[in-house]
Protein backbone atom coordinates (compact mmCIF):
# COMPACT_ATOMS: atom_id res chain seq x y z
CA UNK A 1 0.00 0.00 0.00
CA UNK A 2 1.48 3.36 -1.20
CA UNK A 3 1.46 6.10 1.25
CA UNK A 4 -1.63 7.55 2.57
CA UNK A 5 -2.71 11.45 1.49
CA UNK A 6 -4.77 11.67 4.49
CA UNK A 7 -4.73 10.02 7.62
CA UNK A 8 -7.47 11.03 10.32
CA UNK A 9 -6.10 9.65 14.05
CA UNK A 10 -9.03 9.38 16.49
CA UNK A 11 -10.72 12.45 15.16
CA UNK A 12 -12.82 14.21 18.27
CA UNK A 13 -15.48 16.71 17.70
CA UNK A 14 -18.24 18.00 20.46
CA UNK A 15 -21.11 20.20 19.53
CA UNK A 16 -21.58 21.34 23.39
CA UNK A 17 -22.78 18.73 24.98
CA UNK A 18 -23.37 16.50 22.03
CA UNK A 19 -20.37 14.10 20.93
CA UNK A 20 -20.68 13.96 17.30
CA UNK A 21 -17.31 12.54 16.33
CA UNK A 22 -15.75 9.61 19.09
CA UNK A 23 -12.40 8.89 17.48
CA UNK A 24 -13.13 8.46 13.70
CA UNK A 25 -9.90 6.72 11.95
CA UNK A 26 -9.32 6.70 8.68
CA UNK A 27 -6.45 6.79 6.07
CA UNK A 28 -7.30 7.24 1.85
CA UNK A 29 -4.04 6.62 -0.59
CA UNK A 30 -4.33 8.84 -3.48
CA UNK A 31 -6.18 7.83 -5.83
CA UNK A 32 -8.63 6.53 -3.34
CA UNK A 33 -12.38 6.63 -4.13
CA UNK A 34 -13.56 6.85 -0.97
CA UNK A 35 -17.51 5.85 -0.04
CA UNK A 36 -18.72 7.24 3.93
CA UNK A 37 -21.94 5.70 3.95
CA UNK A 38 -24.36 5.82 6.94
CA UNK A 39 -27.54 6.71 9.01
CA UNK A 40 -28.22 10.27 9.06
CA UNK A 41 -27.03 11.77 12.22
CA UNK A 42 -24.01 9.32 12.35
CA UNK A 43 -21.44 11.69 12.11
CA UNK A 44 -19.86 11.07 8.26
CA UNK A 45 -20.62 15.03 7.14
CA UNK A 46 -19.32 16.03 10.13
CA UNK A 47 -15.96 14.34 9.47
CA UNK A 48 -16.04 15.80 5.94
CA UNK A 49 -16.25 19.56 6.94
CA UNK A 50 -13.27 18.89 9.19
CA UNK A 51 -10.99 17.34 6.24
CA UNK A 52 -11.90 20.88 5.18
CA UNK A 53 -11.49 22.60 8.17
CA UNK A 54 -14.90 24.25 8.26
CA UNK A 55 -15.48 22.83 11.36
CA UNK A 56 -12.49 22.51 14.22
CA UNK A 57 -11.69 19.25 15.61
CA UNK A 58 -11.61 18.73 19.08
CA UNK A 59 -9.50 16.09 19.86
CA UNK A 60 -6.90 13.77 18.17
CA UNK A 61 -5.77 15.16 14.49
CA UNK A 62 -6.00 14.76 10.38
CA UNK A 63 -3.10 15.27 8.57
CA UNK A 64 -2.82 15.76 4.64
CA UNK A 65 0.16 14.64 3.21
CA UNK A 66 2.69 15.61 5.77
CA UNK A 67 1.01 18.77 7.41
CA UNK A 68 -0.89 18.74 10.06
CA UNK A 69 -4.59 20.98 9.85
CA UNK A 70 -5.16 23.85 11.99
CA UNK A 71 -1.79 23.89 13.91
CA UNK A 72 2.68 24.11 13.09
CA UNK A 73 4.28 22.11 15.67
CA UNK A 74 6.72 23.94 17.90
CA UNK A 75 8.68 21.34 19.86
CA UNK A 76 6.07 20.29 21.97
CA UNK A 77 3.97 23.32 21.36
CA UNK A 78 0.85 23.40 18.89
CA UNK A 79 0.45 26.76 17.55
CA UNK A 80 -2.62 27.25 15.56
CA UNK A 81 -2.99 28.30 12.58
CA UNK A 82 -4.08 31.94 11.31
CA UNK A 83 -7.16 32.41 9.40
CA UNK A 84 -5.02 32.98 6.45
CA UNK A 85 -3.07 30.01 6.68
CA UNK A 86 -6.09 27.36 7.35
CA UNK A 87 -7.52 28.83 3.84
CA UNK A 88 -3.87 28.11 2.14
CA UNK A 89 -4.22 24.71 3.71
CA UNK A 90 -8.21 24.23 1.99
CA UNK A 91 -6.58 24.55 -1.18
CA UNK A 92 -5.74 20.98 -1.08
CA UNK A 93 -8.96 19.87 -1.32
CA UNK A 94 -12.08 21.07 -3.06
CA UNK A 95 -15.49 20.35 -1.62
CA UNK A 96 -19.25 20.12 -3.04
CA UNK A 97 -21.93 20.52 -0.56
CA UNK A 98 -25.69 19.18 -0.43
CA UNK A 99 -27.29 22.24 -1.30
CA UNK A 100 -24.73 23.50 -4.23
CA UNK A 101 -24.28 27.20 -2.75
CA UNK A 102 -23.09 28.40 -5.93
CA UNK A 103 -22.55 32.21 -5.91
CA UNK A 104 -26.13 34.18 -6.21
CA UNK A 105 -24.86 37.06 -8.00
CA UNK A 106 -22.21 35.55 -10.36
CA UNK A 107 -22.76 33.70 -13.58
CA UNK A 108 -21.94 30.38 -13.91
CA UNK A 109 -18.56 31.15 -15.17
CA UNK A 110 -17.99 33.61 -12.82
CA UNK A 111 -18.49 30.94 -10.27
CA UNK A 112 -16.18 28.51 -11.65
CA UNK A 113 -13.49 31.86 -12.35
CA UNK A 114 -13.29 33.51 -8.70
CA UNK A 115 -11.04 31.13 -6.89
CA UNK A 116 -8.48 31.02 -9.46
CA UNK A 117 -9.12 34.73 -10.22
CA UNK A 118 -9.58 36.13 -6.40
CA UNK A 119 -7.58 33.66 -4.56
CA UNK A 120 -4.60 32.17 -7.00
CA UNK A 121 -4.25 35.86 -8.61
CA UNK A 122 -3.90 33.91 -11.80
CA UNK A 123 -4.46 35.63 -15.16
CA UNK A 124 -8.13 36.12 -16.11
CA UNK A 125 -8.01 34.94 -20.23
CA UNK A 126 -6.12 31.98 -18.73
CA UNK A 127 -8.31 30.92 -16.29
CA UNK A 128 -11.56 32.12 -18.65
CA UNK A 129 -10.38 29.43 -21.01
CA UNK A 130 -9.82 26.93 -18.24
CA UNK A 131 -13.10 27.43 -16.69
CA UNK A 132 -14.71 27.11 -20.30
CA UNK A 133 -13.24 23.61 -20.63
CA UNK A 134 -14.58 22.77 -17.07
CA UNK A 135 -17.63 23.67 -18.06
CA UNK A 136 -17.48 21.51 -20.85
CA UNK A 137 -16.59 18.55 -18.75
CA UNK A 138 -19.60 18.81 -16.82
CA UNK A 139 -21.52 19.11 -19.90
CA UNK A 140 -22.54 22.86 -19.27
CA UNK A 141 -20.56 24.96 -21.90
CA UNK A 142 -23.66 26.37 -23.35
CA UNK A 143 -24.98 27.18 -19.85
CA UNK A 144 -21.55 29.72 -19.54
CA UNK A 145 -23.76 33.24 -18.82
CA UNK A 146 -26.45 31.22 -16.74
CA UNK A 147 -27.10 32.22 -13.39
CA UNK A 148 -27.34 30.02 -10.39
CA UNK A 149 -31.20 30.52 -10.33
CA UNK A 150 -31.83 29.94 -14.18
CA UNK A 151 -30.12 26.49 -13.82
CA UNK A 152 -31.89 23.15 -12.31
CA UNK A 153 -30.32 21.84 -9.44
CA UNK A 154 -28.29 18.64 -11.33
CA UNK A 155 -27.29 21.70 -13.20
CA UNK A 156 -25.86 24.05 -10.56
CA UNK A 157 -24.18 20.81 -8.66
CA UNK A 158 -22.24 19.96 -11.87
CA UNK A 159 -21.03 23.70 -11.82
CA UNK A 160 -19.85 23.09 -7.85
CA UNK A 161 -18.15 20.57 -9.39
CA UNK A 162 -16.35 22.61 -11.62
CA UNK A 163 -15.50 25.47 -9.62
CA UNK A 164 -14.31 23.30 -7.67
CA UNK A 165 -11.78 21.64 -9.68
CA UNK A 166 -10.85 25.11 -11.20
CA UNK A 167 -8.52 25.25 -7.90
CA UNK A 168 -6.82 22.05 -9.15
CA UNK A 169 -7.39 20.38 -5.76
CA UNK A 170 -4.99 17.07 -4.84
CA UNK A 171 -8.28 15.55 -3.43
CA UNK A 172 -12.55 16.42 -3.25
CA UNK A 173 -14.67 16.17 -1.09
CA UNK A 174 -18.54 15.38 -1.73
CA UNK A 175 -20.86 16.37 1.18
CA UNK A 176 -24.09 14.09 -0.07
CA UNK A 177 -24.10 15.49 -3.31
CA UNK A 178 -27.04 13.93 -4.64
CA UNK A 179 -29.44 14.31 -1.31
CA UNK A 180 -30.89 18.03 -2.65
CA UNK A 181 -31.72 16.74 -6.47
CA UNK A 182 -34.64 15.42 -7.82
CA UNK A 183 -34.59 11.57 -8.20
CA UNK A 184 -34.21 12.52 -12.20
CA UNK A 185 -31.55 14.54 -11.64
CA UNK A 186 -29.31 12.89 -10.27
CA UNK A 187 -27.68 10.72 -12.71
CA UNK A 188 -26.09 13.68 -14.65
CA UNK A 189 -24.19 14.47 -11.17
CA UNK A 190 -23.11 11.15 -10.65
CA UNK A 191 -22.04 10.52 -14.20
CA UNK A 192 -19.85 13.90 -13.76
CA UNK A 193 -17.74 12.02 -10.16
CA UNK A 194 -17.90 8.66 -12.35
CA UNK A 195 -15.83 10.42 -15.07
CA UNK A 196 -13.63 12.52 -12.19
CA UNK A 197 -13.45 9.35 -10.36
CA UNK A 198 -11.57 7.52 -13.88
CA UNK A 199 -8.87 10.01 -14.67
CA UNK A 200 -7.85 9.34 -11.27
CA UNK A 201 -8.79 12.25 -8.96
CA UNK A 202 -8.84 11.05 -4.91
CA UNK A 203 -12.20 11.60 -3.55
CA UNK A 204 -14.01 11.09 -0.52
CA UNK A 205 -17.85 11.08 -1.09
CA UNK A 206 -20.39 10.94 1.47
CA UNK A 207 -23.55 9.36 0.03
CA UNK A 208 -26.50 7.26 0.24
CA UNK A 209 -26.12 5.81 -3.38
CA UNK A 210 -24.92 2.77 -2.99
CA UNK A 211 -24.81 1.93 -6.43
CA UNK A 212 -22.67 4.82 -7.15
CA UNK A 213 -20.23 3.08 -4.22
CA UNK A 214 -20.59 -0.50 -5.46
CA UNK A 215 -19.76 0.83 -8.97
CA UNK A 216 -16.90 3.36 -8.32
CA UNK A 217 -15.54 3.17 -4.94
CA UNK A 218 -12.64 1.01 -3.95
CA UNK A 219 -13.06 1.57 -0.04
CA UNK A 220 -16.65 1.83 1.68
CA UNK A 221 -16.88 2.72 5.25
CA UNK A 222 -19.95 2.73 7.30
CA UNK A 223 -20.20 4.92 10.06
CA UNK A 224 -22.84 5.33 12.70
CA UNK A 225 -23.00 7.11 15.76
CA UNK A 226 -19.94 9.09 15.40
CA UNK A 227 -17.95 5.91 14.89
CA UNK A 228 -16.30 4.04 12.59
CA UNK A 229 -18.01 0.62 12.61
CA UNK A 230 -17.09 -1.43 9.68
CA UNK A 231 -14.75 -0.44 6.38
CA UNK A 232 -13.23 -2.14 3.78
CA UNK A 233 -14.33 -3.10 -0.41
CA UNK A 234 -17.47 -2.25 -1.49
CA UNK A 235 -18.25 -5.99 -1.81
CA UNK A 236 -17.53 -6.97 1.74
CA UNK A 237 -19.35 -3.66 2.85
CA UNK A 238 -22.53 -3.70 0.88
CA UNK A 239 -22.65 -7.32 0.09
CA UNK A 240 -21.17 -9.07 3.28
CA UNK A 241 -21.44 -6.80 5.95
CA UNK A 242 -20.26 -8.21 9.56
CA UNK A 243 -21.54 -5.52 11.36
CA UNK A 244 -25.39 -6.31 12.85
CA UNK A 245 -25.96 -2.38 12.33
CA UNK A 246 -24.29 -2.35 8.52
CA UNK A 247 -26.62 -5.50 7.86
CA UNK A 248 -29.67 -3.49 9.01
CA UNK A 249 -28.53 -0.47 7.32
CA UNK A 250 -28.02 -1.70 3.69
CA UNK A 251 -31.23 -3.63 4.25
CA UNK A 252 -33.74 -1.01 5.06
CA UNK A 253 -31.89 1.13 2.00
CA UNK A 254 -32.48 -1.93 -0.61
CA UNK A 255 -35.91 -2.59 0.67
CA UNK B 1 -74.46 15.95 -23.31
CA UNK B 2 -78.00 16.59 -24.30
CA UNK B 3 -78.86 19.38 -26.87
CA UNK B 4 -81.57 21.02 -24.90
CA UNK B 5 -79.57 24.18 -22.85
CA UNK B 6 -79.21 23.21 -19.32
CA UNK B 7 -80.45 25.44 -16.11
CA UNK B 8 -76.76 25.09 -14.94
CA UNK B 9 -75.28 27.74 -17.87
CA UNK B 10 -75.42 31.25 -17.41
CA UNK B 11 -73.14 32.70 -20.23
CA UNK B 12 -75.66 34.42 -21.79
CA UNK B 13 -76.93 36.79 -18.81
CA UNK B 14 -74.93 40.19 -18.27
CA UNK B 15 -72.98 41.17 -15.77
CA UNK B 16 -74.45 44.67 -13.82
CA UNK B 17 -71.46 46.79 -13.35
CA UNK B 18 -70.53 46.95 -9.87
CA UNK B 19 -71.99 50.74 -7.98
CA UNK B 20 -69.28 52.45 -5.92
CA UNK B 21 -71.43 54.67 -3.97
CA UNK B 22 -69.16 55.01 -0.89
CA UNK B 23 -66.01 55.94 -3.62
CA UNK B 24 -68.14 59.12 -4.86
CA UNK B 25 -69.66 59.78 -0.89
CA UNK B 26 -65.72 60.30 0.63
CA UNK B 27 -64.46 62.16 -2.94
CA UNK B 28 -67.40 64.64 -2.49
CA UNK B 29 -66.30 64.94 1.12
CA UNK B 30 -63.05 65.56 1.00
CA UNK B 31 -63.25 68.41 -2.22
CA UNK B 32 -65.55 69.99 0.37
CA UNK B 33 -62.76 70.25 2.69
CA UNK B 34 -60.00 71.15 0.21
CA UNK B 35 -62.48 73.74 -0.52
CA UNK B 36 -62.21 75.32 2.85
CA UNK B 37 -58.77 74.69 3.60
CA UNK B 38 -57.79 76.74 -0.22
CA UNK B 39 -60.38 79.05 1.17
CA UNK B 40 -58.79 79.94 4.55
CA UNK B 41 -55.37 79.93 3.17
CA UNK B 42 -56.30 82.27 0.06
CA UNK B 43 -58.02 84.52 2.27
CA UNK B 44 -55.34 84.28 5.30
CA UNK B 45 -52.31 86.61 6.22
CA UNK B 46 -50.28 85.39 3.54
CA UNK B 47 -48.42 86.98 1.08
CA UNK B 48 -48.17 84.47 -1.84
CA UNK B 49 -46.31 86.82 -3.90
CA UNK B 50 -43.78 87.18 -1.40
CA UNK B 51 -43.59 83.10 -1.55
CA UNK B 52 -43.34 83.52 -5.19
CA UNK B 53 -40.77 86.03 -4.97
CA UNK B 54 -38.58 84.20 -2.16
CA UNK B 55 -38.93 80.76 -3.97
CA UNK B 56 -35.57 80.95 -6.19
CA UNK B 57 -33.68 84.37 -4.99
CA UNK B 58 -30.17 83.41 -4.72
CA UNK B 59 -29.95 82.88 -0.49
CA UNK B 60 -32.52 79.89 -0.84
CA UNK B 61 -30.86 78.63 -3.80
CA UNK B 62 -27.74 78.47 -1.77
CA UNK B 63 -29.20 77.40 1.29
CA UNK B 64 -30.97 74.63 -1.41
CA UNK B 65 -27.24 73.53 -2.59
CA UNK B 66 -26.32 73.13 0.64
CA UNK B 67 -28.82 71.24 1.60
CA UNK B 68 -28.32 68.63 -1.04
CA UNK B 69 -24.51 68.33 -0.82
CA UNK B 70 -24.76 67.78 3.25
CA UNK B 71 -27.27 64.81 2.21
CA UNK B 72 -24.79 63.47 0.08
CA UNK B 73 -21.56 64.00 2.09
CA UNK B 74 -23.60 62.68 5.52
CA UNK B 75 -25.00 59.36 3.57
CA UNK B 76 -21.63 58.89 2.40
CA UNK B 77 -20.59 58.88 5.53
CA UNK B 78 -22.05 57.10 7.00
CA UNK B 79 -22.53 54.21 4.57
CA UNK B 80 -18.84 54.12 4.48
CA UNK B 81 -18.74 54.02 8.63
CA UNK B 82 -22.11 51.64 8.32
CA UNK B 83 -20.14 48.93 6.40
CA UNK B 84 -17.14 49.38 8.51
CA UNK B 85 -18.19 49.19 11.86
CA UNK B 86 -20.54 46.78 10.84
CA UNK B 87 -18.09 44.13 9.72
CA UNK B 88 -16.52 45.41 12.87
CA UNK B 89 -19.30 44.07 14.90
CA UNK B 90 -18.90 40.29 14.00
CA UNK B 91 -15.60 40.00 14.00
CA UNK B 92 -14.48 36.87 16.27
CA UNK B 93 -11.80 39.77 17.64
CA UNK B 94 -13.59 40.98 20.96
CA UNK B 95 -11.96 43.87 21.29
CA UNK B 96 -13.03 45.22 17.55
CA UNK B 97 -16.36 43.98 18.40
CA UNK B 98 -16.22 45.98 21.72
CA UNK B 99 -15.10 48.93 19.96
CA UNK B 100 -18.00 48.70 17.67
CA UNK B 101 -20.52 47.80 20.07
CA UNK B 102 -19.60 50.94 21.85
CA UNK B 103 -19.86 53.33 18.83
CA UNK B 104 -22.89 52.07 17.84
CA UNK B 105 -24.46 52.21 21.15
CA UNK B 106 -23.34 55.43 21.66
CA UNK B 107 -24.51 57.25 18.67
CA UNK B 108 -27.83 56.00 18.91
CA UNK B 109 -27.95 56.89 22.26
CA UNK B 110 -27.61 60.40 22.43
CA UNK B 111 -29.82 63.01 20.30
CA UNK B 112 -28.59 64.11 17.09
CA UNK B 113 -29.17 67.59 17.82
CA UNK B 114 -26.64 67.31 21.04
CA UNK B 115 -23.62 65.43 19.09
CA UNK B 116 -23.80 68.54 16.49
CA UNK B 117 -23.66 71.08 19.66
CA UNK B 118 -20.90 68.82 21.23
CA UNK B 119 -18.52 68.82 17.37
CA UNK B 120 -19.50 72.75 17.11
CA UNK B 121 -18.27 73.05 20.46
CA UNK B 122 -15.38 70.76 20.86
CA UNK B 123 -13.27 74.22 20.42
CA UNK B 124 -14.23 74.32 24.15
CA UNK B 125 -12.75 71.32 25.15
CA UNK B 126 -9.74 71.27 22.77
CA UNK B 127 -8.93 74.77 21.69
CA UNK B 128 -5.90 73.31 19.03
CA UNK B 129 -5.90 69.84 17.29
CA UNK B 130 -3.56 68.04 15.75
CA UNK B 131 0.06 66.02 16.53
CA UNK B 132 2.40 68.31 18.40
CA UNK B 133 5.42 69.21 16.50
CA UNK B 134 3.63 67.79 13.19
CA UNK B 135 0.51 69.38 12.13
CA UNK B 136 -1.43 71.88 14.34
CA UNK B 137 -4.63 73.97 13.99
CA UNK B 138 -6.84 76.07 16.09
CA UNK B 139 -9.99 73.99 17.02
CA UNK B 140 -12.28 77.00 15.51
CA UNK B 141 -11.13 76.97 12.14
CA UNK B 142 -11.24 73.27 11.96
CA UNK B 143 -14.72 72.66 12.98
CA UNK B 144 -16.72 75.37 10.61
CA UNK B 145 -20.81 74.66 11.08
CA UNK B 146 -20.31 72.39 7.95
CA UNK B 147 -17.78 69.93 9.62
CA UNK B 148 -19.27 70.50 12.87
CA UNK B 149 -22.75 69.40 10.54
CA UNK B 150 -21.07 66.32 8.60
CA UNK B 151 -19.62 64.96 11.83
CA UNK B 152 -22.58 65.06 13.50
CA UNK B 153 -24.91 63.73 10.67
CA UNK B 154 -22.20 61.25 9.16
CA UNK B 155 -21.52 59.74 12.59
CA UNK B 156 -24.76 59.29 13.57
CA UNK B 157 -25.90 58.07 10.74
CA UNK B 158 -22.89 55.35 10.53
CA UNK B 159 -24.54 53.86 13.17
CA UNK B 160 -27.67 53.17 12.11
CA UNK B 161 -26.44 52.56 8.73
CA UNK B 162 -24.36 49.44 10.69
CA UNK B 163 -27.29 48.26 12.11
CA UNK B 164 -29.03 47.77 8.84
CA UNK B 165 -25.90 46.20 6.93
CA UNK B 166 -25.18 43.53 9.90
CA UNK B 167 -28.96 42.87 9.05
CA UNK B 168 -27.94 42.57 5.20
CA UNK B 169 -25.42 40.17 5.93
CA UNK B 170 -27.14 38.02 8.39
CA UNK B 171 -29.57 37.61 5.67
CA UNK B 172 -26.95 35.97 3.68
CA UNK B 173 -27.30 32.42 3.47
CA UNK B 174 -24.41 30.38 5.60
CA UNK B 175 -23.23 28.26 2.68
CA UNK B 176 -22.50 31.18 0.84
CA UNK B 177 -19.53 32.09 3.12
CA UNK B 178 -18.73 28.11 3.31
CA UNK B 179 -18.16 27.50 -0.15
CA UNK B 180 -16.48 30.78 -0.44
CA UNK B 181 -14.01 29.20 2.27
CA UNK B 182 -13.89 25.71 0.79
CA UNK B 183 -12.25 27.37 -1.86
CA UNK B 184 -9.22 29.28 -0.11
CA UNK B 185 -11.00 32.84 0.88
CA UNK B 186 -10.08 34.41 4.13
CA UNK B 187 -13.27 35.50 6.39
CA UNK B 188 -12.88 38.92 4.88
CA UNK B 189 -12.18 38.56 1.01
CA UNK B 190 -15.38 36.38 0.83
CA UNK B 191 -17.26 39.02 3.03
CA UNK B 192 -16.09 41.18 0.55
CA UNK B 193 -16.48 39.17 -2.47
CA UNK B 194 -19.24 37.16 -2.30
CA UNK B 195 -21.49 38.20 1.00
CA UNK B 196 -21.93 41.73 0.69
CA UNK B 197 -22.47 42.01 -3.11
CA UNK B 198 -25.47 39.54 -2.45
CA UNK B 199 -26.23 41.85 0.68
CA UNK B 200 -26.67 45.42 -0.97
CA UNK B 201 -30.08 43.80 -2.28
CA UNK B 202 -31.52 43.97 1.25
CA UNK B 203 -29.05 46.67 2.45
CA UNK B 204 -30.41 49.40 -1.06
CA UNK B 205 -34.31 49.70 0.42
CA UNK B 206 -33.61 50.71 4.18
CA UNK B 207 -30.38 52.83 3.31
CA UNK B 208 -32.80 54.81 0.79
CA UNK B 209 -35.42 55.60 3.06
CA UNK B 210 -32.52 56.75 5.50
CA UNK B 211 -31.38 59.01 2.54
CA UNK B 212 -34.66 60.95 2.73
CA UNK B 213 -34.91 61.01 6.31
CA UNK B 214 -31.28 63.04 6.25
CA UNK B 215 -32.61 65.14 3.79
CA UNK B 216 -35.16 66.28 6.34
CA UNK B 217 -32.20 65.53 8.95
CA UNK B 218 -30.06 68.46 7.62
CA UNK B 219 -31.90 70.93 8.91
CA UNK B 220 -31.01 70.41 12.28
CA UNK B 221 -27.64 71.60 11.01
CA UNK B 222 -29.46 75.20 11.50
CA UNK B 223 -29.21 75.39 15.37
CA UNK B 224 -25.01 75.75 14.61
CA UNK B 225 -25.70 78.23 11.89
CA UNK B 226 -25.08 75.72 8.73
CA UNK B 227 -26.43 77.51 5.92
CA UNK B 228 -28.53 74.80 4.73
CA UNK B 229 -32.37 75.64 3.21
CA UNK B 230 -34.13 76.04 6.87
CA UNK B 231 -31.41 78.53 8.31
CA UNK B 232 -31.25 80.40 5.36
CA UNK B 233 -34.82 80.90 5.09
CA UNK B 234 -34.66 82.12 9.18
CA UNK B 235 -32.08 84.44 8.24
CA UNK B 236 -34.31 86.04 5.73
CA UNK B 237 -37.71 86.39 8.06
CA UNK B 238 -35.27 87.51 10.84
CA UNK B 239 -35.22 90.60 8.43
CA UNK B 240 -38.40 91.01 6.69
CA UNK B 241 -40.94 89.45 9.77
CA UNK B 242 -42.68 86.88 6.54
CA UNK B 243 -42.27 83.79 8.79
CA UNK B 244 -44.82 82.21 7.48
CA UNK B 245 -43.95 82.94 3.39
CA UNK B 246 -40.67 81.57 3.95
CA UNK B 247 -41.38 78.60 5.84
CA UNK B 248 -43.80 77.76 3.02
CA UNK B 249 -40.65 78.13 0.23
CA UNK B 250 -38.65 75.65 2.38
CA UNK B 251 -41.83 72.96 2.49
CA UNK B 252 -42.09 73.23 -1.25
CA UNK B 253 -38.31 72.76 -1.42
CA UNK B 254 -37.88 70.15 0.85
CA UNK B 255 -40.96 68.19 -0.76
CA UNK B 256 -39.19 68.47 -4.28
CA UNK B 257 -35.86 67.40 -3.45
CA UNK B 258 -37.77 64.57 -0.76
CA UNK B 259 -39.66 63.96 -4.69
CA UNK B 260 -36.68 63.88 -7.11
CA UNK B 261 -34.76 61.30 -4.33
CA UNK B 262 -37.54 58.78 -3.96
CA UNK B 263 -37.92 58.33 -7.49
CA UNK B 264 -34.04 57.54 -7.93
CA UNK B 265 -34.43 55.84 -4.85
CA UNK B 266 -37.20 53.70 -7.29
CA UNK B 267 -35.06 52.93 -9.67
CA UNK B 268 -32.02 52.14 -7.99
CA UNK B 269 -33.97 49.69 -6.11
CA UNK B 270 -35.30 48.24 -9.45
CA UNK B 271 -31.66 48.07 -10.55
CA UNK B 272 -30.30 45.52 -8.03
CA UNK B 273 -33.41 43.39 -7.63
CA UNK B 274 -32.37 43.04 -11.59
CA UNK B 275 -28.88 42.75 -11.40
CA UNK B 276 -29.22 39.89 -8.34
CA UNK B 277 -31.54 38.35 -10.06
CA UNK B 278 -29.70 34.90 -9.30
CA UNK B 279 -29.47 36.69 -5.56
CA UNK B 280 -30.95 33.19 -3.90
CA UNK B 281 -28.90 30.52 -3.28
Amino acid sequence: MSTPMIVAHEVQKYYGQFHALKGVSLDVAAGDVCCIVGPSGSGKSTFLRCINQLEAVDGGAIWIGDQLLGYRRRGELLVPLSDSEIARQRLWSGMVFQRFNLFGHMTALQNVMEGPVAVQKRRRAEVREEAMALLARVGLAGRADAYPTELSGGQQQRVAIARALAMRPKLMLFDEPTSALDPELVGEVLAVMKDLARSGMTMIVVTHELGFAREVSNRVVFMDGGQVLESGTPGQILSRPQHPRTQEFIAAILA
Amino acid sequence: MSGAPSAYAIDHLKIAPRRFYGRWLTAALILALMGLVINAFAHGQIEWKIVAQFMTAKVIMHGLVNTILMTIYAMAVGIVLGVVFAVMVMSPNPVVRGVAAFYIWFFRGTPLLLQMLLWFNLALVFPVLGIPGWFEARTVDVITPFVASLLGLGIGQGAYTAEVVRGGILSVDHGQTEAAKAIGMTRLTALRRIVLPQAMRVIIPPVGNEVISMIKLTSVASVIQFSEILHNAQTIYFANARVIELLIVATVWYLVVVTVFSIGQYFLEKAFSRQNAGGKS
